[in-house]
């Protein structure tokens, strides 16, 4: 098989040799060269949901943020209200454009009063870096750590109890969307109980170098708790039964936050933000169009860029689809027009010049089983 | 290295006939079910549908990818197996068993000799893929 992205070397995170030796198919993700599967995409699926499942995330990008204005810079990129995090607090946010398309999603971690850490995808790293570096004012100094920071993902109903039996903390105080300071099997980094999978778990932020080590370690402890390596194929199937935006597929320049189901971020009470006008303006003129949840009738999937129609016009397109192995149908997410959004909604997908009928659906398709606050 | 039984024939395409007589019972290899991942959809004609060879009679969907099927002989569709609907899995698990798809009554049996033999599709496979 040929790399897509032509000559550029893919890049590769501290695990890259582990998951090849493991067997693990590689594939190309936004300039990566990153494990799709190791067993198959079903039985990771299924690993993540009834035990527990170890996920590289290496490739993402971590941006350090710190100086007297750095909780300014923040509040001027980010669409959500970092004033109102502690120390130890995580928050979801987007970065806009001044017409209100969205630059990337993120989590924002409040690291220490005038200290924070930006987490954004990999495809976007150098986009996300050169925007937020350039639209940055007063006495705010960046730094790109994304290349010696590793991140371990453990998520599943046993991930609690395996990081617990590891730590030498306590993690089980830790609430959602927070994080604390700690060593995982004697590695010390960031423990954040955050995922992307709709299950309990944490996030490891770990020195580049550690990254090895924690991942035998946890691979090791987890072995009675049924664990395995996940790779992305699991990753995508987990987070679309949560409807969780994936940026490039669900959201990118071209979407606004308030279309995409994001509305919940956007805090324009907080003061001046990058896209602050262009969002404001369409929530007061209503949006043309949300991202719904679908499930098909049938077995066939529904995939980026197909057509959705109702009453046979076109109304949208499907953003992202699959079979969801846990809600055991096809399901997607795409943008309808604002009429037919509604729960019941009947529509069509265009699938190989066929159309087969699916319907809107309440989201997530699978409930979920994140820590409750 | 995948299986690849030695009474079958194949097509570059990685499908598998096995003939009897002017019949060709038709699936897809070990080694295309392992490249494909978990099969969740098989698309099929319908019995009574023309199919013709090197052409596409269906797709195979995995969680990740669509494959076009490719038809090994020319001919008529005379059995669909009718498990695949409700269990594509059996692509995986017994590609050249439960997960078979069509029987094709040829119109031609002599295209039989233009497929490969096992040894030929061994070797088409063997280090391609990992």
């Amino acid at each position: 098989m040929t790399d897509a992205t032509g000559s550029t070397p893919l890049k590769r995170t501290p695990l890259r040799d582990v998951h090849v030796k493991a067997g693990a198919k590689m594939v190309p993700f936004g300039g990566w060269d990153m494990p799709v599967q190791y067993t198959g995409i079903i039985d990771e699926h299924r690993t993540v949901r009834g035990a527990v499942g170890l996920f590289d995330i290496s490739h993402m990008g971590e941006f350090e943020v710190r100086g007297p204005d750095a909780l300014t810079a923040v509040q001027r990129l980010c669409t959500n209200d970092a004033s109102t995090l502690a120390i130890g607090q995580v928050q979801y946010a987007a970065l806009c454009y001044p017409e209100g398309g969205i630059v990337d999603d993120l989590t924002v971690y409040r690291l220490a009063p005038d200290h924070f850490m930006l987490v954004v995808n990999a495809s976007n790293i150098e986009k996300d870096w050169a925007w937020v570096t350039s639209h940055s004012e007063g006495r705010a100094e960046w730094t790109n750590v994304s290349a010696e920071t590793a991140l371990l993902a453990v998520q599943g109903p046993k991930a609690e109890g395996l990081v617990a039996r590891l730590a030498d903390r306590d993690v089980t105080g830790i609430a959602y969307y927070h994080f604390a300071r700690g060593a995982v099997a004697g590695v010390a980094g960031l423990i954040s109980r955050t995922g992307y999978t709709g299950e309990d778990g944490f996030e490891l932020y770990v020195p580049a170098g550690e990254a090895e080590r924690l991942w035998q370690a946890l691979l090791e402890a987890g072995h009675r708790d049924g664990i395995k390596p996940i790779g992305l194929g699991a990753r995508d199937t987990l987070r679309l039964e949560m409807k969780y935006a994936l940026y490039g597929n669900d959201i990118d320049q071209t979407t606004n936050p308030l279309e995409a189901g994001l509305g919940w971020v956007v805090k324009p009470a907080k003061g001046e933000f990058i896209g602050r006008a262009a969002i404001e303006a369409l929530r007061a003129r209503g949006v043309a169009r949300r991202l719904v949840g679908f499930e098909m009738a049938e077995r066939a999937v529904p995939r980026h860029g197909y057509r959705l129609l109702a009453g046979g016009a076109p109304v949208g397109a499907v953003t992202s689809g699959s079979f969801g192995p846990s809600v055991e149908r096809s399901i997607g997410m795409g943008y309808v027009a604002s009429p037919q959004t509604a729960v019941g909604t009947a529509l069509t997908v265009e699938i190989r010049g066929a159309l087969h009928a699916a319907r809107v659906v309440k989201t997530p398709f699978h409930p979920s089983h994140t820590k409750k606050a | 290295m995948a299986n690849v039984p030695p009474d079958l024939r194949y097509t570059r395409e990685h499908e598998w006939a096995k003939v009897d007589g002017d019949r060709a019972r038709i699936g897809i290899t070990a080694f295309a079910q392992e490249q494909l991942g978990d099969v969740v959809f098989v698309e099929l004609p319908k019995v009574g549908t023309k199919v013709t060879a090197m052409k596409t009679f269906g797709v195979v969907e995995s969680v990740k990818a669509v494959s076009d099927l490719f038809a090994p002989v020319t001919g008529e569709v005379v059995e669909v197996n009718a498990l695949l609907p409700k269990k594509p899995e059996l692509v995986n698990s017994d590609p050249y068993g439960q997960g078979w798809m069509l029987v094709i009554r040829m119109s031609s049996p002599k295209e039989v000799d233009g497929l490969m033999s096992a040894g030929d599709y061994e070797k088409l496979t063997a280090g391609a893929g990992h």
